[in-house]
């Protein structure tokens, strides 16, 4: 056993330590935090098992914006204090559950050994159609060019999801703002870091989303980063979040996916099919279309956290 | 054992722990947290599946770890959705439980979530 | 099943079509949404004829061709890549919603009109999600990648649920939440499936993974895993309990879509698994369990309909019961033991089913939807009158049941007596007394609203609104679809066939 397997098995340890505390914290709050940590901690069993991307999209996505969403729900559903009427589950469900919780994990952890060896796998063909792409990144390349409707597809199912989130709203708030207007100490710490980081972090978006043509990175990494910045500034009161039925942000919203179906359906004059990409262009159509994806993405993910509408439009 | 198999098996740890977490729970919120630690362990299962698939200069088959980045958005997108539900079902209510009759005569010293 | 080397045909001509047919409502959705305002119902309204001729037209190019068209994205070919495939069972699925969402679109015009000045929410929401859904519908019955179909069905999902709870009471949030949790836990179940999959045989494509696929340990998980994640999505018995306060609490044109179509895409994709991914794996006992749900939720679901006093929630409990005969087509599409292929009767049985309900039942939601606008209420005591004072909706109402009941001439009588000759045939009787009772428990039901609608009121009847003509005709016109069906051949349909190998069955005897 050498000393890679040894520090991978604490690693898998910790990472099974922290959900088990999730699930058995008494506190919601505990629980989220725990979460969160597991999050960080699944972000290195990613790097060991030599997927950086999905390592940063872990930690951005699965465990900053998902953990920031939940602090901010469990904060509501404190201060309405009034989320009674639960009942801790009988003795003997927990039997029945801890039992289907063994034999579940029997049943994968049996699968899993079963894998067949060598494994099948699809790394020789996206090797050798990775040059017509003209991208260094292989994930960015099945992204964008093997599997691009998938994520066309995803992106839309993201708008969706905001469009469902802002149809929970009471009538009277429609045209109107997310969340409540912050009312931050102007010397406090949080304006401190929002004036501070934000830059920085638009910065560091901008730089992860251009260098996942070559390496680590890509779109969905580089937006959460900037999505994170503006829900830092709207948190600290900086700036209000916009009315949704203003057109320029539903604009920001549809940009990317309609640039992106845009292009696909122009494949099919310059390039013969849809989402096809003329050899010597791709690149530099890839990089048009993950440019306002990229900012569809990040306005996307910001409006969700900070959900539907609780200010009534004025007027 | 390779690591790949060592995080596969943690992997269906994760899926078990996460379906406890699931059906154990009755409050929504942490049934939510329970279904995201499910799609972690389905994940990570994928992710050793490209780790396996390692050949032609790649270390790692890049098609299991696209899906699984789609995957994450996809899980991000579902969680907002429902979290939104079980507050707007709080505001609506004050109650956030998917059996309405136990508000009626609820007790409303829970210190929990 | 579809040969391996269908692949290998590469794009087939007209295959473009499959492309547009997904991405039309796509590109409607994203422009309604950035519109929006009074242009959300229009961009919607302007996309519907289009979408009615791509469907119609890849029917066609099914239909001369006899073979499957394809279509492969980006010019990257599977495995590597993504491709669309529609055979005669994605045509028949994408006719039926071609059809089914432009009525049901016209239907809500009414109630989701667009009031002068500012956005409304309902409006916006509704137009936008209504495009949604046909885009995710068309995705899934052309899908032919495993992972695809997986974004494919949480772009439903995501669509569905906000439908449910568009009124915004307590009762449908709670039932839009339940249900979200459902189908997320059938999500999980399937892409874990499909993860086991690829891992097993390092493609996602279904036509390869046909040629791949081993009777082993597994494939049969993975098999059982994605199964049972889609059944728990179309709400069969014992996941079903999502279903009815669901599609009774959302608004009628929504019942009408949830309950027409959005719930026969994941029995579409159970069939698209077990007869072309893994057609060697069924075996005999796999198919009786799926079947013995199946009888479960027709008698358990015709019994909660009897007993229920609203009507949209005894529609909804009789979609419980519908969606059974859906699945009683897998237990008799076994290689027969008589020598005669009777997999097609059953073939043909199971699909007419799917297409037959979705227009009864769409015609059903949206009479009972005219109805609770009329009177206020939709309590079947209350009914007294009703048909008198909306002959043709009630009317609407009675065609729609005919093909629940599975009398002629109906669709869904046909597609029973196919069943009824398939088990019969194949000596499972057992399946045949399900079937014949289950219609008499649904006869039971339907004359429970209808004899309370044609009974006379206690006093005068005054209608809330008065209710249009047109309106009223749209239903009358979507329950006739399902009337019409009924002059469909007592025989093995040719259209649904293309693509398949003949005989249709499964792997075991």
């Amino acid at each position: 056993m050498s000393l890679a397997f040894a520090l991978d098995a604490i690693l898998g340890l910790a990472v099974l330590a922290v959900a088990a505390w999730t699930i058995v914290a008494r506190d919601a709050f505990a629980a989220i935090v725990g979460f969160v940590a597991f999050g960080l901690l699944l972000a290195l069993v990613w790097v060991r098992l030599a997927a950086p991307d999905v390592a940063l999209t872990e930690a951005a996505i699965g465990s900053g914006v998902t953990g920031g969403l939940l602090v901010a729900a469990c904060s509501h559903l404190r201060g309405d204090a009034a989320a009674a009427g639960i009942e801790q589950p009988r003795a003997i469900l927990r039997l029945a559950a801890a039992v289907a919780c063994v034999v579940v994990t029997a049943g994968l952890a049996a699968i899993v050994l079963l894998l067949p060896d060598p494994a099948p796998t699809l790394a020789p063909q996206a090797a050798a159609q990775l040059a017509q792409t003209g991208l260094g990144n292989p994930v960015t390349a099945v992204l964008m060019a093997y599997r691009a409707i998938d994520t066309l597809l995803e992106v839309v199912v993201l708008l969706l999801a905001l469009v469902g989130i802002w149809s929970l709203a009471p009538d009277r708030f429609w045209g109107g703002r997310p969340g409540l207007r912050q009312h931050e100490d102007p010397n406090g710490m949080l304006v401190f870091l929002a004036r501070l980081l934000p830059p920085l972090g638009v910065l560091v978006g901008i730089h992860l989303f251009w260098v996942g043509a070559v390496a680590p990175g890509g779109e969905f990494q580089g937006a959460t980063v900037l999505a994170a910045m503006w829900l830092l500034a709207m948190m600290a009161g900086l700036v209000d979040a916009p009315p949704i039925d203003r057109r320029w942000l539903r604009l920001a919203l549809v940009a990317g996916p309609a640039v992106f179906l845009a292009i696909g359906l122009a494949g099919f004059a310059v390039a013969g099919a849809f989402l096809a990409y003329p050899p010597d262009h791709a690149k530099l159509l890839i990089v048009i279309i993950e440019t306002p994806v990229t900012l569809s993405i990040a306005a996307t993910l910001g409006l969700l956290v900070a959900g539907p509408p609780e200010r009534a439009p004025p007027g | 054992m390779s690591a790949a198999t060592l995080f596969g098996l943690c992997g269906a740890a994760l899926a078990g722990l996460g379906l406890y977490g699931v059906i154990v729970h009755p409050h929504p919120l942490r049934k939510i947290l329970a279904f995201n630690l499910i799609g972690g362990g389905v994940f990570v299962i994928l992710g050793i599946v490209a780790r396996r698939g390692a050949a032609a200069g790649f270390t790692s088959d890049p098609i299991p770890q696209a899906l699984v980045i789609t995957g994450i958005v996809v899980a991000f997108a579902a969680t907002a959705l429902a979290v939104a539900l079980v507050l707007r079902l709080l505001h609506e209510t004050g109650w956030v439980t998917l059996r309405p009759d136990l508000a009626i005569g609820a007790r409303p010293d829970d210190p929990h979530c | 099943m579809p040969n391996a080397a269908i692949v290998s045909a590469g794009t087939t001509p007209g295959g473009f079509l499959l492309v547009l047919a997904i991405m039309l409502p796509v590109g409607g959705l994203l422009l309604s949404f950035l519109l929006g305002g009074r242009h959300a119902e229009r961009v919607a309204i302007v996309v519907m004829p289009f979408g009615v001729a791509v469907a119609a037209a890849i029917a066609a190019g099914v239909w001369r061709s006899r073979n499957v068209l394809q279509y492969v994205v980006g010019g990257w070919h599977p495995p590597l890549g993504v491709a669309l495939r529609a055979d005669g069972l994605s045509a028949a699925m994408i006719v039926t919603a071609a059809l089914l969402v432009p009525g049901i679109g016209l239907f809500a015009r009414a109630q989701f009109a667009t009031p002068p000045g500012a956005e409304a929410r309902a409006p916006l929401v509704f137009w936008t999600l209504l495009l949604a859904v046909w885009a995710a519908l068309n995705a899934v019955f052309l899908g032919a990648d495993l992972f695809n179909l997986f974004v494919a069905l949480e772009l439903l999902t995501f669509a569905a649920v906000p439908l449910v709870c568009l009124d915004g009471r307590a009762e449908t949030l709670a039932a839009a939440l339940r249900y979200l949790l459902f189908a997320l836990l059938g999500s999980v179940l399937y892409l874990l499936g499909t993860v086991l999959l690829y891992g097993a045989y390092g493609t996602l494509d279904i036509a390869l993974l046909s040629s791949r696929v081993r009777a082993e340990p597994l494939a049969w998980v993975a098999l059982s895993l994605m199964t049972a994640g889609l059944l728990a999505k179309a709400a069969l018995y014992p996941l079903h309990l999502w279903l009815p306060p669901a599609h009774a609490g959302a608004p009628a044109p929504a019942s009408a879509l949830l309950s027409g179509l959005v719930v026969k895409a994941p029995f579409f994709l159970v069939v698209r698994l077990w007869f072309d991914v893994m057609p060697g794996l069924a075996d005999r006992a796999a198919a009786q369990l799926l079947g013995a749900l199946a009888a479960a939720a027709i008698l358990f679901g015709s019994v909660l309909a009897l007993r229920q006093a609203r009507l949209k929630l005894l529609i909804a409990y009789s979609t419980v019961a519908q969606i059974g005969y859906l699945f009683l087509m897998f237990p008799l599409s076994g290689k027969s033991q008589v020598g005669h292929p009777w997999g097609n009767s059953a073939w043909t049985g199971g699909v007419l089913q799917a297409v037959s309900h979705a227009f009864a039942k769409a015609a059903m939601f949206m009479a009972a939807g005219l109805v609770y606008e009329a009177l206020g209420h939709d309590r079947i005591a209350g009914l007294a009158g009703i048909g008198r004072a909306l002959p043709i909706t009630i009317f609407a109402f009675g065609l729609g049941g005919l093909s629940l009941m599975g009398l002629p001439p109906s669709g869904g009588f046909v597609a029973k007596a196919m069943l009824l000759t398939a088990a019969v045939a194949e000596g499972q009787w057992w399946w045949a007394l399900v079937v014949l009772v289950g219609g008499l428990l649904a006869g039971g039901y339907v004359f429970l609203v209808l004899a309370r609608a044609l009974a006379d009121p206690s006093e005068p009847l005054t209608l809330l609104t008065p209710i249009a003509r047109t309106r009223q005709m749209l239903v009358l016109a979507l329950a006739l679809f399902a009337v019409l069906l009924g002059f469909v051949p007592l025989r093995p349909s040719e259209l649904l066939m293309i693509g398949r190998p003949h005989p249709v069955v499964l792997g075991f005897k």
